[in-house]
């Protein structure tokens, strides 16, 4: 068993950081993540492993640090919070379409624009669309606790190296900020020369050697039909995604006729609430999507086929909502989908989403059957 | 004499770079980027950095840079190659890393992040192709554009009053201390170009010194953006650029010292 | 055993970090905790309150609207959260500070004269730790052996020598908490 802890989700990641074998951090302060960076210049992971860490002059720098250190195979990291994230959202473009493996790290708070420092949910679609231009995904973790704060830096990194994409952990300040027991993983190093070299050396820019033709990293290309190559090419790893890397959590879903799904922060109210249903005698499980991207599709469509509803519960005005909906119309089912959430930096009470689900399904309470649209 | 017989090494008296790769360069005749390219590669081949060094190429004509030198690149998004640069530099101390960029790029859109990377002296070299106006979209108004010129974006010629004045941003640079050479040339003529060679070599020793920045501002000609033939453009840089950005060196000093200019 | 708590006050009375050293004892208890703050400008010379969570199984929600026990500090934090508590639980009180003292007779209601102890105690710093020592006599949760195995895991190597201090802190907490019957 590795060393207990009481930790900050945020400290968590820096720690986790180090312990992986992470090659550099860069970032900018902002609330409420500033701890990540903080614990890291605290710790002074140069001195013990060689990681590299820097305050850069902005966000916008601070991604396009990452673009360059990622793009000679290292293990690369930055952390920021919402606003920060769409500074961000250029570069996060450039390294899809570069093709660069790398760890992003949204602790979201409320916006829209400067809004609150409390957490939120409302950048979902930010994450899993895109959010800056072009047709590119990101692999999204939802960590839930502050095990998985530490456990998804790990998973983040390996997903990243195994598709060369950039990966993203979506947090929320309430896990940034919560202490929970976490159980550290042992040090790992951190890759030698000759490790990159073996893994990456068709593409990483680590000096241009004799036995090999100059490697280029860049997300130009003037000809639209190679254009659409790459684009298909990344369709491709995107599907692959898919298939092979969806993770979720079903609570409770055996028997349930409503399925409350919720990630993050809002999955750990909705266990709550789950709880607090089944008291009252309501069949009521919680589907949590651990990958935000890729959905869990096929999980929501295998509950369709008996649910009476979902209810998506999240720190948004309803964005998952949407990816639910379309999985539940796809299978065809006529199970309702609805959404309860607050915004702004407000998380919801567990006994505020038991009420909602009541008032929200409150035709199929009364009739005990699915209600068609 | 058969022209077989003079081609043999004896008889060599100038040769490309190996560094330097065949592909035919998207550059205008008269363009002094190629002259720069040919410099830069030189000097690697005989500085012995080819697989030590990183090049990080900008948005605007030398987009395609990496097409040129025989080296591993990095495209980066439009200003943001100091940013890119101390990346790489960062967690590969034994790289040779350098930028190569415009004004649009480096005075205009990431004038941020040139400040800071010099201002952190990071152990890079930034050379600045200063042609004062925007060659790869169609010739519009740079920072460095000379009050009165005409460019797409000021067809009646930049107003100071609307535009603001033409940016002096290596000065600005050689009062940062974390740069440690800070210089000013041209490549227009051969003994301007030869002094740009000692210049850059220079530069770049400092940098594998871990003396911190060193910046070489090239002032360089558009004739296509200025709508001048080569050596009109040529004629029209000596009389209004260089008095605006005269040649020269602006700092030769060490990481952590201040400027006396 | 789950208990879920709040301890709310002002900042810089050592809310935080009673929560923190009572967390870190429950995982030398071997239980799953979680230690959730109020955080931000509300922060700032207001009020700080933090949910502190102990219990035998995996944690769910650390948004509460209810608690098994409120630990309450000042008036607003009183204002707050006496409704709060579940009937049947508990509300432990420093009387300092608040003009209005509790008034619900469903939950078993405790006082400490923690800060005037302190006070007494020649070190007002060890406030937090009596009010500590009181939470632990009426909810007797966790050992004192493995509180002070908490303490000395949540302050850093340089207080260690503070450890006998707030122990006898924690034992004076113990002894002056009083029961306070409403009928």
């Amino acid at each position: 068993m590795g060393e207990l802890r009481l930790m900050k989700g945020n400290e968590v990641l820096a720690e986790a950081a180090i312990r992986c074998g992470c090659d550099g951090y860069f970032g900018y302060p902002i609330t409420p993540q500033s701890e990540v960076m903080e614990t890291l210049m605290a710790r002074q992971p140069w001195n013990e492993t060689g990681m590299t860490v820097l305050q850069a002059e902005s966000e916008v720098a601070s991604i396009n640090m990452v673009y360059g250190a990622a793009a000679t195979g290292k293990k690369i990291m930055t952390s920021s919070s919402s606003p920060g994230i769409s500074l961000m959202a250029e570069g996060i473009s450039y390294i899809a379409g570069a093709e660069l493996p790398c760890l992003i790290v949204n602790v979201q708070r409320g916006g829209p624009g400067l809004g609150t420092i409390q957490p939120s949910q409302a950048d979902y679609f930010q994450s899993v669309k895109g959010g800056g231009h072009g047709d590119y995904k990101m692999i999204v973790l939802a960590p839930a606790s502050v095990q998985e704060m530490n456990d998804f830096v790990d998973l983040g990194f390996e997903l990243a190296f195994k598709y060369r994409n950039p990966a993203m952990i979506l947090a929320d300040g309430a896990i940034g900020q919560m202490m929970e027991k976490v159980e550290l993983a042992d040090q790992k190093p951190r890759w030698t020369k000759e490790q990159i070299l073996e893994m990456s050396s068709d593409w990483a820019t680590t000096g241009k050697t004799a036995d090999r033709k100059k490697n280029i990293v860049t997300s130009l290309e003037m000809d639209s039909d190679k254009m659409e190559e790459n684009n298909r090419r990344f369709q491709e790893k995107y599907r692959k995604m898919e298939e092979e890397e969806v993770r979720y959590e079903a609570i409770q879903c055996d028997d349930a006729e409503f399925v409350i799904v919720a990630f993050g922060t809002s999955a750990r109210v909705c266990q709550k609430a789950v709880e607090i249903a089944r008291a009252k005698g309501l069949k009521v499980g919680l589907l949590r999507p651990i990958t935000l991207f890729p959905f869990p599709k096929k999980a929501i469509q295998e509950l369709a086929r008996k649910a009476k509803g979902f209810l998506s519960v999240e720190m948004s005005a309803g964005q998952m909502v949407e990816d639910i909906k379309l999985s539940v119309y796809e299978a065809g089912s006529n199970a309702r989908v609805n959404h309860f959430g607050r915004m702004g930096g407000i998380i919801p009470t567990p006994t505020e989403v038991v009420e909602a689900l009541e008032e929200k399904f409150s035709w199929e309470l009364s009739y005990g059957v699915k209600r068609s649209y | 004499m058969d022209i077989k017989e003079i081609i043999k090494p004896e008889n060599l008296v100038y040769q490309k770079s190996e560094v330097l790769n065949d592909d035919i360069m998207h550059y205008c005749p008269g363009c002094s980027h190629g002259v720069v390219h040919k410099i830069l590669a030189e000097l690697i081949e005989e500085m012995g950095l080819q697989e030590k060094t990183i090049g990080i190429a900008p948005v605007g004509c030398a987009v395609f840079a990496y097409n040129y030198i025989d080296i591993d690149w990095q495209e980066a998004a439009h200003g943001r190659a100091p940013a890119v640069a101390t990346g790489v530099a960062r967690v590969n101390p034994d790289n040779f890393v350098f930028t190569y960029q415009g004004d649009g790029d480096l005075a205009s859109i990431g004038a941020a992040e040139i400040m800071h990377a010099c201002n952190r002296g990071e152990n890079i070299l930034v050379v600045f192709i200063n042609n004062g106006i925007y060659g790869m979209t169609g010739g519009q108004m740079a920072p460095t554009t000379l009050e009165g010129m005409v460019t797409a974006t000021t067809p009646y010629g930049r107003n100071v009053d609307l535009n603001g004045y033409p940016m002096k941003i290596t000065n600005l640079i050689a009062q940062l201390p974390g740069t440690s050479y800070v210089t000013r040339q041209a490549v227009h003529t051969a003994a301007t170009a030869r002094k740009c060679k000692r210049s850059l070599k220079k530069a770049i020793q400092n940098v594998l010194d871990k003396k911190g920045t060193s910046f070489v501002e090239v002032v360089s000609t558009c004739n296509s953006g200025w709508k001048m033939s080569p050596v009109e453009a040529n004629n029209w840089m000596e009389e209004n650029m260089i008095p605006y950005y005269p040649l020269g060196d602006l700092k030769d000093s060490v990481k952590g010292e201040h400027s006396e200019n | 055993m789950t208990e879920e708590m709040i301890i709310a006050g002002f900042g810089g009375q050592g809310v935080l970090s009673m929560g923190k050293i009572l967390a870190y004892s429950g995982i030398m208890e071997d239980k799953e905790v979680t230690w959730f703050p109020s955080y931000g400008p509300e922060m700032r010379g207001g009020t700080a309150n933090v949910t502190v969570i102990v219990s035998d199984t995996r944690i769910s929600s650390p948004i509460l609207q209810e608690f098994d026990t409120a630990i309450i500090l000042n008036q607003q934090s009183m204002d707050k959260f006496e409704k709060a508590v579940k009937p049947g639980g508990t509300l432990l009180y420093d009387p300092n500070g608040v003009i209005n003292p509790p008034t619900r007779t469903d939950i078993n209601i405790y006082k400490v004269e923690a800060t005037k102890t302190a006070v007494e105690m020649g070190n007002p710093k060890v406030f937090n730790m009596i009010v500590f020592g009181s939470y632990l006599k009426v909810r007797p949760i966790l050992s004192l052996d493995n509180v002070e195995k908490g303490l000395e895991k949540s302050l850093p190597e340089r207080y260690h020598k503070l450890i006998p201090l707030n122990l006898e802190a924690i034992k004076k907490g113990q002894e002056i908490v009083a029961d306070v019957q409403l009928v």
